[in-house]
C-alpha cells in the first residue's frame, strides 16, 4: 500500500479539503490569513482554528510519540486529548485546535520526528 | 431485521400505508417504527391528523381521513421519517425530504432508491422542488414513478455524469 | 478575586440554560466557557432536533444554540467569560481560571458544573495512526471550520452520534463507507439508520474493527464478524479502504473539577463513566454546587437544558433568590424530564440515575 505523507497540497490555496458545497452550512472563508508550519508559509481563513487550517493542507502528522516513535494526528478537536500540542510564536503545548488562526503565525511542531528519535 | 440493518420489512412498510382507494388523494405515511421521545409531527399538523400524545414517546397515529398531504409533516420530522404518497393514473407520486446538494431541477429523471439503498430499474422523474424559510433548508421534492414502485421507493440518488 | 452570586462552568445548553433562569430569578452570574464560542456541542449539530416543543423540537441544534445564546447575552447580570478555562474548583466554593495569559481567581455563593462530556477511546492495534478522529472531532472540523477530515471515512459505533455524523459526512460530500457496530443490533434511533441505509451506507452489526492499517496515515481498516458471545469469528477478516477512521463508542462525563474539589462520585456504566452524586435538588455533596448535562450521565441535550434550568432554579432558591414562577416552574421541568426518560430509550438512563440515588440514600 502507498505510504501517505504530509500531502502539503497547493500553498496559496488551502481549499483541497474544504466543504464544496453544503445544504445546511453556510462559510463565509472571506479573509485569507497566511501563516507557517515548520517554515513553510501556508494559507488559512479567519475562523478558523489552527490544526483545522493545518488539517485543510493535507497536514495529518502533528507529532511523534516518544517511545515508539510513531507518527501521530489528534483526535478529540475539542481540547481534550492534548495531541494537537505545538509551539506557536515561541510558546510551547499550545492547543492548536482551541486556538484561533492569526494573520503572520508562527507554529512549530514540538515532538518531531527527529526529537522523538533523539530522545 | 430492522434493528440489525435499518431497512423496514416489506409487511412493516405496509402497515403505514392506507387502503390503495385512500391514495387518490395525498396522504402522509410516517415511517416512524420505534418509541422515541418526539413529537413535531404532531405539533406541526395544520389538520390535527397525527396523535402522539402526552407521553411524547408514542409512535404517531395518524388519521387518514384528515390528512391532506399538506407536506408539513415532512420537514418537521427530524428524522426524515415521513412521506406523502398519491396514486393517480398509474403512476405513485411521493414528497420526499431532500437535504444534499445540488438540488434536483423540474423536469429531471433522477435515479430512484429503495430503503436498503439499492437504485431501483426505473427512474423517477422530478415534478417539483419545494425549499422555503418554513421547510427550514430541507427541501420537499415531488417525483412521479410507475406504480408498482409504491411500496419500494424512498429516495432520490443524483445520476452521476 | 472576582465575587459572583452565581458561578456556572460550561457553555453548553446545560450552562446557557441554567444561566437563563438563574438570571431571571435576579442572581448575579458569571459564566466561564473553555472554547471561543459559546454553544457547546450544539454549534456542530445541523441536523434537527428530537423532544417536545418545550425543547426546541424540530429545530437545528446550530439555531438552538443562538436561541440558548440570544436570551441571555444582553443580560446586565451576566459576566461571559470565553477562551476562560475552570482549572480549579476548591471547597470553599473559589474557582481558579486560566484565560489567555491571565489567572485569577473567583469566589461564588453558589456554582453550577456544566462541563459536559468528552469522547472515549477504543484499543485496537494502530489507533494511534493519523487519521482517527473522535465523531465530534469530525463535526467540529467539518461543521464549524467548513474543513474535511478526509474523503473516505469508516465509522465505528452505531450510536446517535455515530450515525448522526456519519449522515452529516455524507452531506458535506465526503464518502461513508460502513458504519461497524460490535452489537448485534444498531445502537441509535432507526430512523437515523434508516436515513444512511437509504443512501447506501453499509450498516455493519456484529462487527468489530481489528486494526487501523496504514505507515504513516489511516490508509485502511481491518473488520471482523463477532459471534454471540462477541468472539471473533476466524476467516471472517474483511478490508476497507479508507483515510480517515471516525470513533463514536460513547462519551465520558467532564467530572474533573468535582473529583478535585472531593465531592461525593460514583462510577456508573450506564452514565457514561464517574458521576457526582447529587439529591433530587441537583446540589452535590458540596454545599451550593450544582451539576446538570452530560456532566452528571450521558443523555441528550434535551435533558441537558432541561437539568440546567432545574439547577438555576435551585441554586437560586437555596440562597434565597425566588425565582417569579418558581413552584410551578419545578413542576414543569421535573414533568418534561420524565416524560423525556420514560419510554423505552430512557432505560439507561434510568438505569443509571437508580443506581445514583441507591447509593445516596
Amino acid at each position: 500500500m502507498k505510504a501517505l505523507y504530509d500531502k502539503i497540497v497547493n500553498v496559496e490555496s488551502g481549499d483541497k479539503m474544504r466543504v464544496d458545497e453544503h445544504p445546511i452550512l453556510t462559510f463565509k472563508n472571506e479573509e485569507k490569513l497566511f501563516f507557517t508550519y515548520n517554515g513553510k508559509k501556508l494559507q488559512g481563513f479567519k475562523g478558523d482554528t489552527i490544526a483545522a487550517a493545518l488539517v485543510d493542507n493535507g497536514i495529518m502528522h502533528f507529532s511523534n510519540s516518544i517511545i515508539h516513535k510513531r507518527p501521530r494526528g489528534f483526535y478529540c478537536a475539542i481540547g481534550n486529548c492534548g495531541s494537537c500540542n505545538m509551539t506557536v510564536n515561541g510558546i510551547d503545548n499550545v492547543k492548536t485546535c482551541m486556538t484561533l488562526l492569526e494573520e503572520g503565525m508562527i507554529v512549530v511542531s514540538q515532538v518531531t520526528e527527529e526529537l522523538a528519535n533523539d530522545i | 431485521m430492522i434493528n440489525q440493518d435499518g431497512v423496514a420489512t416489506r409487511d412493516l412498510v405496509k402497515s403505514k400505508f392506507p387502503e390503495l382507494k385512500v391514495l387518490t388523494r395525498p396522504k402522509a405515511i410516517i415511517e416512524c417504527y420505534t418509541e422515541i421521545p418526539c413529537n413535531p409531527c404532531a405539533t406541526s399538523c395544520p389538520f390535527d391528523a397525527i396523535t402522539i400524545g402526552e407521553d411524547i414517546n408514542q409512535v404517531p397515529k395518524i388519521d387518514f381521513d384528515k390528512c391532506t398531504g399538506c407536506s408539513s409533516c415532512i420537514y418537521a420530522c427530524p428524522g426524515l421519517a415521513i412521506m406523502v404518497v398519491m396514486i393517480k393514473n398509474g403512476k405513485a407520486y411521493f414528497k420526499i425530504p431532500y437535504e444534499f446538494t445540488p438540488l434536483p431541477k423540474v423536469g429531471e429523471k433522477w435515479l430512484a432508491v429503495d430503503r436498503s439503498g439499492k437504485i431501483l430499474d426505473k427512474p423517477c422523474l422530478i415534478e417539483n422542488v419545494m425549499i422555503t424559510k418554513k421547510t427550514d433548508r430541507t427541501a420537499v421534492v415531488t417525483i412521479s414513478i410507475e406504480q408498482p414502485y409504491l411500496y419500494d421507493f424512498v429516495t432520490i440518488r443524483r445520476p452521476y455524469e | 478575586m472576582i465575587y459572583k452570586d452565581l458561578v456556572v462552568i460550561g457553555g453548553g445548553p446545560a450552562g446557557l440554560s441554567a444561566c437563563k433562569v438563574a438570571l431571571e430569578a435576579d442572581m448575579k452570574v458569571a459564566l466561564f466557557e473553555r472554547s471561543f464560542d459559546l454553544g457547546g456541542q450544539l454549534v456542530k449539530q445541523t441536523h434537527k432536533f428530537f423532544g417536545s416543543e418545550s425543547q426546541y423540537a424540530k429545530t437545528r441544534g446550530i439555531d438552538i444554540a443562538k436561541i440558548l445564546i440570544d436570551e441571555i447575552k444582553n443580560e446586565g447580570n451576566l459576566e461571559i467569560f470565553l477562551d476562560a478555562t475552570v482549572v480549579g474548583l476548591y471547597k470553599d466554593n473559589i474557582i481558579t481560571v486560566y484565560q489567555k495569559d491571565k489567572y485569577f481567581k473567583v469566589k461564588a455563593k453558589a456554582i453550577i458544573i456544566a462541563t459536559g462530556a468528552s469522547e472515549k477511546f477504543l484499543g485496537f492495534e494502530n489507533n494511534d495512526l493519523p487519521g482517527i478522529y473522535g465523531a465530534g472531532a469530525v463535526q467540529t472540523l467539518m461543521n464549524i471550520h467548513g474543513v474535511l477530515p478526509g474523503k473516505e471515512v469508516v465509522m465505528v459505533g452505531s450510536g446517535n452520534i455515530g450515525l448522526i455524523v456519519s449522515y452529516q459526512l455524507m452531506q458535506a460530500g465526503v464518502k461513508v463507507k460502513a458504519v461497524v457496530e460490535a452489537s448485534k443490533n444498531i445502537g441509535g434511533y432507526l430512523v437515523h439508520a434508516s436515513k444512511l441505509k437509504r443512501l447506501g451506507v453499509d450498516i455493519l452489526t456484529s462487527t468489530t474493527i481489528t486494526k487501523a492499517l496504514g505507515f504513516d496515515a489511516v490508509e485502511g481498516v481491518e473488520i471482523v464478524k463477532l459471534d454471540d458471545l462477541w468472539q471473533r469469528i476466524k476467516g471472517t477478516e474483511e478490508v476497507l479502504n479508507c483515510d480517515t477512521i471516525c470513533i463514536s463508542v460513547g462519551l465520558s462525563p467532564m467530572h474533573q473539577l468535582l473529583s478535585m474539589a472531593e465531592a461525593n462520585m460514583i462510577y456508573v456504566n450506564e452514565l457514561g463513566g464517574l458521576v457526582p452524586i447529587k439529591t433530587c435538588d441537583y446540589e452535590t455533596s458540596l454545599p451550593h454546587v450544582y451539576a446538570c448535562g452530560d456532566v452528571t450521565g450521558i443523555e441528550e441535550a434535551s435533558s441537558a437544558m432541561v437539568e440546567g434550568k432545574i439547577c438555576g432554579l435551585m441554586a437560586a432558591r437555596h440562597l434565597g433568590f425566588i425565582h417569579p414562577n418558581d413552584e410551578a416552574l419545578e413542576f414543569e421541568l421535573n414533568n418534561q424530564l420524565c416524560i423525556l426518560r420514560q419510554g423505552p430509550c430512557g432505560e439507561k438512563i434510568r438505569c443509571g440515575l437508580k443506581k445514583v440515588g441507591e447509593i445516596y440514600d
